[in-house]
């Protein structure tokens, strides 16, 4: 893929289009974003910055909102803990 | 209607729960009536802490006997309650400050609470993300933070087994001669009424000196291990009891969700509940001069809420002079929490005519007309 850009999630080497947030990625490799207090695996609800079920470790910093982020070439992400 | 209690309380905050909890478990028959939930007003809007205060003499005997309850009774809190004994930790910034500690220390040790002080070392030791230099600080183990609402409604709960009558929703007209009335035209005949109705408390006690004193909170996201202590600063009673002025003071607790809750601030002379952007970057540029990190976590949420505030900063636990079926509970400000249990008891023991385990005196509702007197 010319426009492509390769993100690591959970561990996995990811291939994704330019342009294509870190929501996106997360999908792509059939992880999730984060796990709930209760356990729970959660994905992005509202794909717009407002519900926070998203939050995601990007880089080693928590609670990014995923689908307000945009992948990067090299990128780490790792599922969140909140 | 049939029911007849020994006693209205009017308000379900954590006062009015604690003086429900108290009641019911000496017998007394009590209902408790609020306008509208449990724990929905100051006691929902505060940090909850559980912590001994030294601003004045009457103030460490009341938080001291409190605490000494709370501790009693942790054992029994749900989970819900979210109690963690993480003590508290005041933070010195240079040398003066730090006279302040040792005084402090001795001032605690003397009246029985036992205090650690610590150097800039050890305080880095004991909390890594303060800013560098701090001159030292004071450990005070014994200090607690809990999720005031659940407390709240974990006593009525307790209450409620014991028999106690819960009214939520229900506002109160009046209060008189030991009668209560409903808005819904209910009425009650006690042999006592006790107005725990915090800031809304000389609506239905006219002639009360509370007003309601604003403060606003921040609570980040879970980031756990951050701090394990509550977090104060030693200018805190400087800035938090000066009466007139705005002011803000250093004030960050662990929760045991991971979040952090952020404070102080405190505002006379403003009605609405709105967020004051002004005021609260003046809290959390403040927050930061301690720890500086909290500037790349995220806030979650912001809210308000209004302090009971008396002029002499102590509660009114009493007698209301005026009207001997009234019996006054209010005006804790931003010390509801602790000093909700010792309120309790204090109503108990004089609806039993007992000894109390501290003088009552300087928390008597007669003072403030004495006080007005002598102005």
């Amino acid at each position: 893929m010319p426009d492509s850009i390769v993100v690591w999630v959970a561990g996995k080497n990811v291939e994704v289009p330019k342009g294509a947030t870190v929501a996106a990625a997360v999908f792509v490799a059939g992880a999730f974003c984060r796990t709930s207090p209760s356990g729970q695996p959660r994905t992005p609800f509202c794909g717009m910055g407002i519900c926070f079920e998203c939050r995601t470790v990007i880089n080693g910093e928590p609670h990014r909102r995923s689908c307000q982020v945009l992948c990067e070439p090299g990128m780490v992400i790792t599922p969140d803990e909140c | 209607m049939s029911f007849r209690p020994d006693i209205v309380i009017v308000g379900a905050g954590i006062v009015g729960a604690a003086c429900g909890f108290e009641l019911a478990r000496e017998k007394f028959s009590v209902a408790v009536v609020d306008a509208a939930g449990i724990g929905m007003q100051t006691t929902a809007a505060g940090m909850g802490h559980l912590l001994v205060l030294d601003d004045s003499e009457e103030q460490f005997a009341l938080t001291r006997y409190s605490l000494s309850l709370w501790n009693a009774l942790a054992k029994h809190l749900p989970p819900a309650v979210e109690y963690s004994r993480c003590g508290t930790l005041w933070v010195a910034g240079d040398e003066d400050e730090m006279a302040e500690v040792v005084r402090k220390h001795t001032y605690y040790g003397e009246r029985g609470i036992q205090t650690e002080i610590l150097d800039a070392h050890a305080l880095r030791e004991a909390e890594p993300a303060l800013r560098r230099p701090l001159a030292g600080g004071l450990r005070v183990p014994g200090d607690a933070v809990l999720y005031p609402p659940c407390a709240a409604a974990y006593l009525l709960q307790r209450a409620a087994e014991l028999g106690a009558k819960i009214f939520l929703g229900k506002a109160v007209n009046s209060i008189r001669n030991g009668i209560t009335r409903l808005a819904d035209g209910t009425v009650f005949h006690s042999k006592f009424i006790i107005n725990a109705a915090g800031q809304f408390a000389p609506k239905l006690t006219p002639g009360i000196h509370i007003r309601p004193r604003k403060g606003h909170l921040v609570i980040t996201d879970r980031y756990p291990g951050t701090i394990t202590h509550q977090l104060m600063e030693l200018g805190y009673l400087k800035s938090a009891h000066s009466i007139s002025a705005d002011s803000v003071a250093f004030n960050l607790q662990p929760r045991k969700t991971g979040q952090l809750l952020i404070g102080s601030a405190r505002q006379y002379e403003v009605a609405d509940g709105n967020v004051d952007f002004a005021i609260l970057s003046r809290m959390l540029k403040r927050a930061m001069e301690y720890v500086p990190s909290l500037g790349s976590l995220s806030a979650i949420r912001v809210w308000t809420g209004f302090r009971p505030a008396t002029p002499d900063q102590l509660p009114f636990i009493g007698p209301w002079p005026d009207d001997p079926s009234i019996f006054l509970a209010a005006g804790h400000e931003g010390l509801g929490i602790t000093t909700s249990l010792a309120t309790g008891r204090l109503a108990v023991d004089f609806l039993l005519r007992r000894a109390s385990a501290i003088p009552v005196e300087p928390y008597l509702p007669s003072r403030q007309i004495e006080g007005v007197t002598h102005a």
